[in-house]
């Protein structure tokens, strides 16, 4: 069935409820109004207000009271309304939801997912517009994805809320509705931790994730690059496995994401590869990222985050190190 | 035309006063004299846990630690009042509840010997692991709370919160999910007159702490918290209307010590404070009845701090006998081994590092 990636995460939650009546959604204006994205939309009607539930405007009460719940059997959904918002609920998710498993030995542990939109592009207010990936993944005991297209999201969203750990589930706002694409209509999971090869090349290595996917895309392919695509779905864990292979293959590295450069994800995976494929590098790694400064006002995103151009500026680079 | 919007009163409970007279009106039904021995020992087991982890951790035998002293009625008095299906969630100075509760006494030397496995609650003793961050266990107080009446299990949750808790974002947005949710949620502020070396009446204007839940539209009473029998009132009333809403009990106390043994109070308040609240003390007037009812005497008080100085010295010995793994830093991050840790936990393992 054709999905656009709103539909296909309405989808995976719809049969999460039906699965498992332990599975609850909670978050601000997500039932009556069905999320101001509507990816909760026509969910209350059918699973009812006490598991699909308006909670009063408060993101910290959400995480905090949603750890709760995972604490006491059941699996709750939370959406965090922006990603900026978020923040209000870090102390919660930094404090508690990653180290609890840790903290008790396994004797209890937080099967929580913490939904938010993420990232820029579409002219947005200000805290809008935020990728908070690296935060997440810094601390270690969360687990960080963020789908790039339907079948992805809604495969990771089932996967999720099948197992027992707190995931933060980031959703680039652009993509909710840029495609369509064909989505079986029953359950199937994506695993997580495991990287997607979108594209199989020779020359080149691209990685990169979330609303950068389609310009890697369209770059390598106008561009007529014999590049290896990753796609790497989960952030934390990192697929180290699928990038160094890679890499090893092709001797040239180039990470793309909006998130801004310096102490992000694209450090991580730089710092990896140069600890453990050094050898293998025909030239130094590529980062391409947006500018390591606040997001900015929608008048000046275009000018912020990396556009094609600026992709393909940075791989013309890379090839001719 | 102006018109009363909202108009309220907050209501203070003693029933003990401090020369051990008790109010007999306001004394629950199921309260006897051998409940209130019990109550007496489980203070005085509190006081005396308490005085041995502190001098443990002078000798460098624990860690930082958070002296209950003085606060023994409002953490015994609540949870005794629990049913044993009823589920605790306490802040860092609840050693009391966790006594009271059964936890056995060398898991907790444990945690405040600073390992993990001191966590590992047993499943009987319902309740939850000490929580640092100030007010940050409140929120999930209420979602256990939303979980019992989801599960309809019975079960109502009790949970603590300092005094200079209730000015975080955390407690206020406690009170207003639990009161929107009909949780089935006890928020017991042992209000104990100090934050670290800010007073009571440099934390709010409020002149009651109990008066916050009135804004959350939710029950709101304040006790002696110094008076275990007005504390398990409390508590007991709270619990039993619990399936149609939560409360919020102020105990209103006082912290005989130190914050925390990295605290020296005489640098922030006088001794003729202190000494004012040595009159009011918990346990003194508890024994004051007992005595005055010939339940107690002195050879009776020894023989029982006695016999409980023997129970914690054997639980201080097991936790000591402990031998940390370090490899369970990695094995209980995630349900699964993901590789990045399971290459960190080779290296550490085959490096010396660990020796």
């Amino acid at each position: 069935m054709q999905m656009n990636m709103v539909s296909a995460l309405n989808s995976a939650m719809d049969i999460a409820m039906k699965e498992n009546d332990k599975v609850v959604l909670l978050g601000e204006d997500i039932a009556k109004d069905g999320g101001v994205f509507r990816v909760t939309d026509g969910l209350l009607e059918k699973y009812g207000s006490g598991r699909v539930i308006d909670t009063p405007l408060a993101e910290s009460g959400i995480a905090g009271t949603s750890i709760g719940m995972a604490l006491s059997g059941l699996h709750p959904i939370a959406e965090m309304q922006f990603a900026g918002f978020m923040f209000l609920a870090f102390s919660q998710i930094i404090n508690h939801a990653s180290r609890y498993r840790s903290r008790t030995r396994s004797s209890m542990s937080v099967p929580v997912i913490i939904r938010t939109p993420v990232s820029g592009g579409v002219k947005t207010l200000e805290h809008h517009s935020d990728s908070p990936e690296a935060y997440y993944s810094h601390i270690g005991g969360l687990i960080v994805v963020e789908p790039s297209n339907p079948y992805d999201a809604k495969g990771l969203m089932l996967k999720a809320v099948h197992m027992n750990d707190p995931v933060v589930f980031l959703e680039p706002t652009k993509l909710y509705r840029l495609f369509k694409q064909d989505v079986p209509e029953e359950s199937y999971e994506v695993e997580i931790g495991k990287a997607n090869k979108m594209r199989e090349g020779d020359a080149l290595t691209v990685i990169t994730y979330g609303t950068m996917v389609p310009v890697v895309n369209d770059v390598v392919k106008s561009s007529n690059l014999d590049a290896d695509i990753i796609d790497l779905r989960t952030i934390n864990p990192l697929d180290e496995r699928t990038i160094l292979e890679s890499v090893k293959k092709t001797g040239r590295v180039a990470i793309v994401h909006e998130a801004s450069l310096s102490f992000g994800v694209g450090a991580e995976i730089s710092a990896m590869i140069a600890e453990k494929a050094m050898f293998d590098l025909q030239a130094p790694i590529v980062r391409i990222a947006s500018p390591s400064l606040p997001y900015p006002f929608p008048g000046y995103e275009n000018y912020y985050v990396p556009n094609a151009q600026k992709v393909a500026q940075g791989l013309d680079r890379l090839m001719k190190a | 035309m102006i018109s009363d919007a909202y108009s309220t009163d907050i209501k203070l409970i003693q029933v003990m006063d401090t020369d051990g007279k008790i109010d007999d009106s306001l004394l629950p039904k199921n309260i006897n004299d051998d409940k209130i021995l019990e109550m007496y020992r489980m203070m005085l087991y509190a006081r005396n846990f308490d005085a041995k982890v502190l001098s443990l951790q002078r000798q460098g035998r624990a860690v930082t630690y958070a002296p209950l002293i003085g606060e023994e009625a409002t953490q015994i008095g609540s949870a005794m009042a629990m049913r044993s299906n009823d589920i605790f969630v306490p802040s860092f100075r609840q050693h009391a509840v966790f006594i009271a509760r059964g936890m056995p006494l060398d898991l907790i030397f444990l945690y405040w010997r600073g390992y993990e496995e001191g966590n590992i609650i047993p499943q009987n003793v319902k309740g939850y692991p000490v929580i640092v961050p100030v007010s940050t266990q409140l929120p999930h107080a209420s979602g256990i709370a939303f979980a019992q009446k989801y599960l309809k299990t019975g079960s109502a949750v009790v949970t603590y919160v300092g005094d200079g808790g209730t000015s975080e974002g955390d407690f206020y947005e406690t009170m207003n999910f639990a009161g929107v949710w009909d949780a089935p949620l006890v928020l017991i502020i042992e209000n104990n007159q100090w934050a670290i070396s800010v007073p009571r009446s440099k934390q709010t204007m409020a002149q009651t702490l109990a008066q916050k839940a009135i804004a959350a539209g939710i029950n709101a009473v304040q006790v002696d918290g110094n008076d275990v029998l007005a504390v398990y009132k409390a508590t007991q009333d709270a619990i039993t209307k619990s399936q149609s809403g939560p409360t919020v009990i102020e105990c209103v106390t006082y912290r005989m010590s130190l914050h925390t043994t990295a605290d020296d109070p005489t640098k922030y308040r006088s001794d003729s404070e202190v000494e004012a609240w040595k009159v009011k003390d918990p346990i003194l007037r508890v024994r004051k009845y007992l005595a005055s009812k010939g339940i107690i005497d002195e050879k009776i008080d020894k023989e029982i701090i006695e016999a409980q100085t023997a129970e914690i010295d054997a639980a201080v010995e097991k936790a000591e006998q402990f031998k940390p793994d370090p490899s369970a830093m990695f094995t209980n991050v995630y349900s699964f081994m993901p590789q990045v840790l399971q290459n960190e936990l080779d290296n550490a393992k085959t490096s010396n590092f660990w020796v």
